[in-house]
């Protein structure tokens, strides 16, 4: 009977940063994972951050698949026919130790599981955890579907992923009746384009890259963003919105998707350029206050298991990697001590308390379920930005000071000034 | 019974595609994949294991890259793998490559005495089925190839009885061990792995054998030993439809006339 000092469900970016980081310890650990291998089935928009990535792989650029570091980020305000810009571009962005890559999961996580096997750690692939095994109240391995297929071990980690059946079925640490608000649904189309257009189209000099993230139009006025992200050779596109949402205004993801491609602002970004992959995905966006149990006696519970997503910020790889990490440094330190137990494995929670992520879904915490309620961020206020703008720019004769006060009072018009400072507010507490 | 299974890498066809203008594959971001032939004898392998006991070894000759297809024979069952690797041996074609295959057999049998050698019929890029027929040759065994099954076998008397497909049906010879042995693709369904097995795959470090551990005539090696020439390269042409002749359901015997006239003179009937 094989035993092993840690079980680890799933090689996405928590579970390979788990596994990397206690093989990196000498501890012995499996991964288990469903897909061909690594990556497989894994889907993210595409948006790599570097920091929390070096925590793990140091120096990772040098080596790791990576599409283009990202020196410029956008915001795009869009309606059906206009679209107010912010953005920065920085060239500190393109230097070592870098921001953020745009990459594919398929790629970097491959990587990554042949990182874990390089330090001594086990990748079995096609293979999936149907039930965690459990004895006298503690954890004490996984079975798989295959034959001889129960595996031991001191602890698990679940890395499953969103909708985690062992956490709701088998462990029960999940909260009870998931809502629909607390489940965004995203779809992505990859967009061959070759590598002079994408530079000329994006304003970008040899292999550096943008991101554009966009709401209002682009999700129809849902709770939810679209996103451009530009690779090597190929322009990563998609849209998202809370499920709550798209059951109430019956908007499927693909024609939520289409109708953001044919805009006619988004529309000249990929002309001409040929889907050569699509892929849909559930993000967890219930925040912290979804949160499960994340410890239990031998185990613990990471990434979007956790529904560590931080959607207003396009984080949830980089929350995945560093509870991974945190979660392999407690066992660690539990190994030291030979205490598996509840007890023993307790001080992963104060070590997500004292990170970001904890800090960070505390702070967006009422975001998703206020926004699902009050949507005008995304259907009003880009309306008022673009007549705004329209006014601000347009030139016909108006004096200055009439074109201002017709700008007022078109705003007024679509939203009382009680309104939009009960807004204001309300955006301040939900985001501040 | 000690089998030597003989596999290969190859890009997964089902993924590539022919360059229009150089008549080449395209081999790149196209996934490599045991040949699956191969898979089907290392199965018939591991099933005369499981039966007679004994021991199934695997070897591949390729880049160092193609340790992974060893490691998922292991994962199926194999016990030991051995990967032929040298840059000397690189660009060799199927002369080349069954002398490197059958001296690493011969080697093996030294150290514990080979009964089978299996191949699959053929590998799915290159389509020539000659490296099976190649190793018997040279290792003197008898071959057979197109196999369907193996019916008996008996490590006592050295004897082995199996099913081949040939031209008009089936055929049902016995030879004696140790022979070689080529798989079709029906032959089996390949298992699933244990857990075991693929705990010991994901441990499982190929030893891997060069020029030096095999000591073979560099002349014979590689490009230099490797006499094939490729003439041309060309996609098969697309089979267009055949003629369509329109049934006259008023006039059914001029319809037979019609087809009658065509069919003669091509002799698919005889006149």
């Amino acid at each position: 009977m094989e035993k092993f000092d840690a079980i680890v469900v799933g090689a996405g970016p928590a579970g390979l940063s788990a596994a990397y980081t206690l093989a990196d310890n000498g501890l012995d650990v499996i991964v288990i994972e469903r897909g061909d291998y690594p990556g497989a089935k894994n889907v993210m928009g595409g948006i790599l951050y570097s920091e929390p990535t070096s925590q793990i792989f140091p120096d990772f650029w040098k080596e790791a698949p990576l599409e283009r570091p990202i020196i410029e980020e956008n915001y795009w305000l869009l309606t059906e026919g206009s679209v107010t810009k912010v953005g920065h571009r920085n060239e500190k962005f393109g230097e070592a130790p870098y921001n953020a890559f745009s990459v594919f999961r398929a790629h970097f996580d491959k990587w990554m599981g042949e990182e874990v096997k390089k330090k001594g750690g086990l990748v079995i692939c096609e293979t999936v955890v149907e039930d965690i095994i459990q004895k006298d109240g503690k954890v004490i391995g996984v079975s798989t579907g295959r034959t001889e297929g129960d595996i031991y071990a001191n602890v698990v980690i679940v890395a499953e992923g969103v909708n985690s059946m062992l956490t709701q079925k088998a462990l029960k640490m999940q909260k009870m009746n998931m809502k629909e608000d607390q489940l965004a649904v995203a779809v992505k189309e990859v967009i061959y384009l070759n590598e002079e257009k994408i530079e000329d189209r994006f304003a970008l000099e040899k292999g550096f890259g943008a991101t554009i993230e966009v709401i209002g139009d682009a999700t129809k006025g849902m709770v939810g963003t679209a996103f451009i992200y530009t690779n090597k050779e190929s322009i990563s596109i998609g849209t998202g919105a809370l499920m709550s949402q798209m059951i109430e205004k019956k908007i499927s993801p693909n024609d939520l998707l289409e109708a953001f491609k044919s805009n006619p602002m988004v529309r000249p970004l990929i002309q001409g350029g040929e889907t050569k992959e699509y892929a849909g995905h559930m993000i967890p966006e219930g925040g912290y206050n979804a949160m499960p149990k994340l410890y239990g006696n031998g185990v613990l519970v990471v990434g979007d298991s956790a529904q560590m997503v931080n959607g207003f910020h396009r984080e949830g790889s980089n929350m995945a990697m560093i509870s991974g990490k945190l979660a392999a440094e407690t066992i660690v330190e539990a190994s030291g001590k030979g205490d598996f137990s509840e007890k023993g494995l307790a001080s992963y929670q104060s070590k997500l308390e004292e990170s970001f992520i904890i800090k960070d879904l505390k702070k967006y915490k009422n975001a998703s379920e206020y926004f699902d309620h009050n949507t005008e961020l995304f259907s009003l206020y880009p309306e008022l930005a673009s007549d705004a703008m329209y006014n601000f720019f347009k030139v016909d004769g108006t004096p200055k000071k009439e074109m201002q006060k017709k700008m007022m009072r078109e705003i007024f018009a679509k939203r009382s000034k009680t309104s939009l400072a009960k807004d204001m507010y309300n955006f301040w507490r939900v985001l501040v | 019974m000690h089998s030597v299974v003989c596999i290969k890498q190859v890009p997964d066809v089902t993924e590539v595609k022919i360059d229009p203008e150089t008549n080449t594959l395209v081999r790149v971001g196209v996934p490599s994949i045991v040949n699956p032939y191969d898979m089907n004898a290392l199965e018939e392998a591991l099933r005369l294991k499981d039966q007679y006991g004994g021991k199934v070894t695997v070897i591949t000759m390729g880049p160092p890259m193609a340790e992974e297809i060893l490691n998922k024979a292991v994962g199926h069952g194999a016990d030991e793998g051995i990967l032929l690797s040298d840059r000397a041996f690189a660009g060799a074609d199927t002369l080349a490559t069954s002398y490197v295959l059958s001296t690493a057999v011969a080697k093996i049998s030294e150290e514990e005495k080979v009964d089978l050698i299996f191949c699959g019929k053929q590998a799915i890029d290159g389509d020539t089925a000659q490296v099976g027929p190649g190793i018997a040759a040279r290792l003197k065994m008898p071959l057979l190839t197109y196999i369907n099954g193996v019916q008996e076998c008996d490590p006592e008397q050295n004897k082995i009885v199996v099913k081949r497909k040939v031209k008009s049906g089936y055929e049902i010879t016995q030879t004696q061990m140790p022979a070689v042995i080529t798989s079709n693709r029906d032959i089996n369904d390949v298992r699933y792995e244990t857990m075991p097995d693929l705990i010991k795959a994901a441990r499982f470090k190929a030893k891997v054998w060069g020029n030096k551990e095999l000591q073979l005539d560099q002349k014979q090696l590689g490009l230099n030993g490797s006499p094939t020439m490729v003439r041309d390269i060309f996609a098969p042409e697309e089979k267009q439809g055949g003629e369509k002749i329109h049934f006259n359901p008023d006039k059914p015997e001029e319809t037979v006339d019609m087809i009658v006239n065509k069919l003669v003179p091509s002799v698919v009937v005889p006149n």
